[in-house]
């Protein structure tokens, strides 16, 4: 019998994740996908996986699911997400090893929002429309098209056991800038000088009314310079579209893929997964760069990812992950329950 | 294939505009018309067969192409250039996609378009003339989007153009047909619509059991023929099994 991981309890909103559906945007599919693709790559890296293939995305409370017909190895990563295999405390960015009937319990987040439960051998699950990602309002993607559901299961595919489980020490993960940084545009030229000035001097509060979708941030309306209407056009996940009350939007992994406010700015690819860890209440600050700098960041984190399996440490060797493990578990009580 | 129609007005610059820093757009007008519609689809069909390596997939809309591109294959730079090139072809070599033809079945009024008497007593006109105004037009798919395969319909009947609703309603059914402003649509999948609703097709414009899920691209057009209620339940059913029901219509 294959290996499969059942779903006990599954989390407000758990789903099927991969790196999105690509080429279909021109028939009006958003793009999907991680909302943190660097937290899924490293929790697949964890387990021998390609970086993108299809994980649990948790969002804020975890779950609980149980390994049936074989041994699986599997890996946590992205917000910090306490985890428990068999009532016992397991370190996140680690990979285990359980056996079946073992079951595992992850809790609410202390920070960040989004967790990605990866399985070596990935997901085995029938691609639509070139991924495996789910899209909740369309109903694509997933096992049924919609947030994992008590009883759910899951068949993974073939993996490699017969190697030592690993982990990712904490000084090679990837440093977030303090600032969202985008470039301008396309639309910059329909909003004001001062406007464009207070877009990026704003400390901007992300609103309750934020998903997969978008963000609503609150902050003081920007100007636009000639209406707030434009005739509907392309939009891309990090678009920074303004309606007619003057506070941003910011598009993500779900945006639709067209929209008629003008966008004054696109948050940078390099700056779209750490921003995708960011929660309702939470304050950020937006700086403009030019379009070499953005690309630069973004080969920067290519070479980061390309490079991610060479910095993985056999457990055993080196620094022990219970030690982080232990750190971990003084942060703290939880808040993620305030937002759901 | 058809060609592009000369416009009457001196060509438009194309304006480049970068949207982050892995897909730019190409501004190429700043109106809804066929004409500049017609050069999108033409630019998105040559730029399709260049083939320039990066290019990962495009988004013509009513008035812009957007292109998403890895810039570690090809920088914007360069990604402007070729795509200048492709605009400096003669504008008579410049082919856009003919598009198909598709007639809709529609059932109009009743349950199946609860709006229809609204938008008779707000145009003026009886029901009977909405709904021969509105099936006798034939309409330009200007662009998808907002939803998989929503399509935004142009060619509506100046007497039927309405304001949206003020309170929009938090679901209507897939295949419906609305009204908003000067435009149609049919709808792909259940969502909510601040849109007047007129009928509803059996047809699925998205399927995803469906080799092609989508039914209409960019470029094509579609004429709406109405139904007698009785004809719906076996066109749903039909619809259920997969069949396509609309019909490809010759040129």
């Amino acid at each position: 019998m294959n290996a499969a991981l059942r779903v006990e309890t599954p989390g407000p909103l758990s789903t099927l994740q991969d790196f999105g559906r690509r080429g279909w945007r021109r028939f009006g599919v958003p793009v999907s996908g991680a909302m943190d693709p660097v937290a899924l790559s490293i929790a697949n890296a964890l387990v021998g996986n390609p970086p993108g293939a299809a994980a649990v995305e948790l969002t804020l409370i975890g779950g609980s699911f149980v390994v049936e017909g074989a041994a699986v190895r599997i890996a946590l990563a992205g917000g910090d997400f306490p985890m428990f295999i068999d009532g016992s405390p397991a370190a996140a960015a680690c990979s285990h090893t359980w056996e079946a009937g073992q079951s595992v319990r992850i809790g609410s987040t202390r920070h960040g929002v989004r967790g990605y439960l990866a399985a070596a051998g990935g997901f085995a699950i029938e691609a639509m429309l070139d991924s495996r990602s789910t899209h909740v309002r369309s109903g694509l993607g997933g096992l049924h098209g919609g947030p994992l559901a008590a009883g759910d299961r899951l068949p993974l595919g073939e993996a490699e056991l017969a190697v030592p489980d690993q982990w990712l020490p904490p000084e090679h993960m990837p440093h977030a800038f303090p600032k969202v940084r985008v470039v301008l545009g396309p639309q910059d030229d329909h909003f004001t000088t001062q406007a464009i000035a207070r877009f990026q001097a704003t400390d901007y509060t992300i609103s309750p009314h934020s998903d997969r979708m978008g963000y609503r941030l609150s902050g003081p309306p920007l100007e636009h310079s000639r209406g707030f209407d434009i005739i509907s056009d392309a939009t891309v996940p990090g678009s920074i579209q303004v309606p007619g009350t003057g506070e941003p939007i910011v598009l993500m992994a779900d945006a639709q893929t067209t929209g008629g406010y003008p966008k004054i700015a696109t948050v940078i690819s390099a700056d779209l997964p750490a921003l995708g860890q960011r929660r309702p209440g939470d304050h950020l600050r937006f700086e403009a760069v030019t379009l070499e700098a953005a690309v630069a960041a973004r080969q920067a984190l290519v070479r980061w990812l390309a490079a991610l399996p060479r910095v993985l440490v056999p457990v055993g060797r080196g620094p022990n992950p219970e030690r982080l493990l232990a750190a971990n578990l003084i942060g703290g009580v939880t808040d993620g329950d305030a937002f759901l | 294939m058809i060609k592009v129609q000369s416009s009457v007005q001196p060509r438009q610059r194309a304006r480049f505009l970068p949207a982050g820093d892995a897909a730019l757009v190409v501004e190429l007008g700043e109106s809804i018309d066929d004409v500049t519609n017609n050069r999108v689809l033409a630019l998105d069909a040559l730029l399709t067969g260049a083939g320039i390596a990066g290019v990962e997939e495009t988004v013509p809309t009513y008035r812009s192409l957007l292109v998403a591109y890895d810039p570690g294959t090809v920088a914007f730079a360069d990604l402007v250039r070729r795509l200048e090139l492709l605009l400096d072809e003669p504008e008579d070599s410049v082919a856009a996609p003919a598009g198909r033809r598709w007639s809709l079945p529609v059932v109009y009024g009743g349950s199946f378009g609860e709006d229809l008497q609204f938008v008779a007593n707000a145009s003026d006109l009886s029901e009977e003339e909405v709904v021969r105004r509105h099936a006798e037009a034939e309409y330009r798919v200007y662009m998808i989007g907002f939803q998989p395969g929503f399509a935004y319909l142009g060619g509506l009947d100046p007497q039927l153009h309405l304001p949206r609703r003020a309170d929009p309603r938090a679901t209507v059914e897939a295949g419906s047909i609305a009204i908003g402003g000067s435009q149609s649509a049919v709808y792909s999948v259940a969502c909510p619509s601040g849109w007047h609703l007129v009928g509803r097709s059996p047809v699925r414009v998205f399927d995803s059991r469906r080799e092609q899920p989508f039914l209409l691209s960019a470029g094509d057009r579609v004429r709406f023929r109405p139904l007698p209620a009785e004809a719906w339940e076996p066109l749903a059913r039909r619809a259920d099994a997969g069949d396509v029901v609309a019909e490809e219509l010759p040129e």
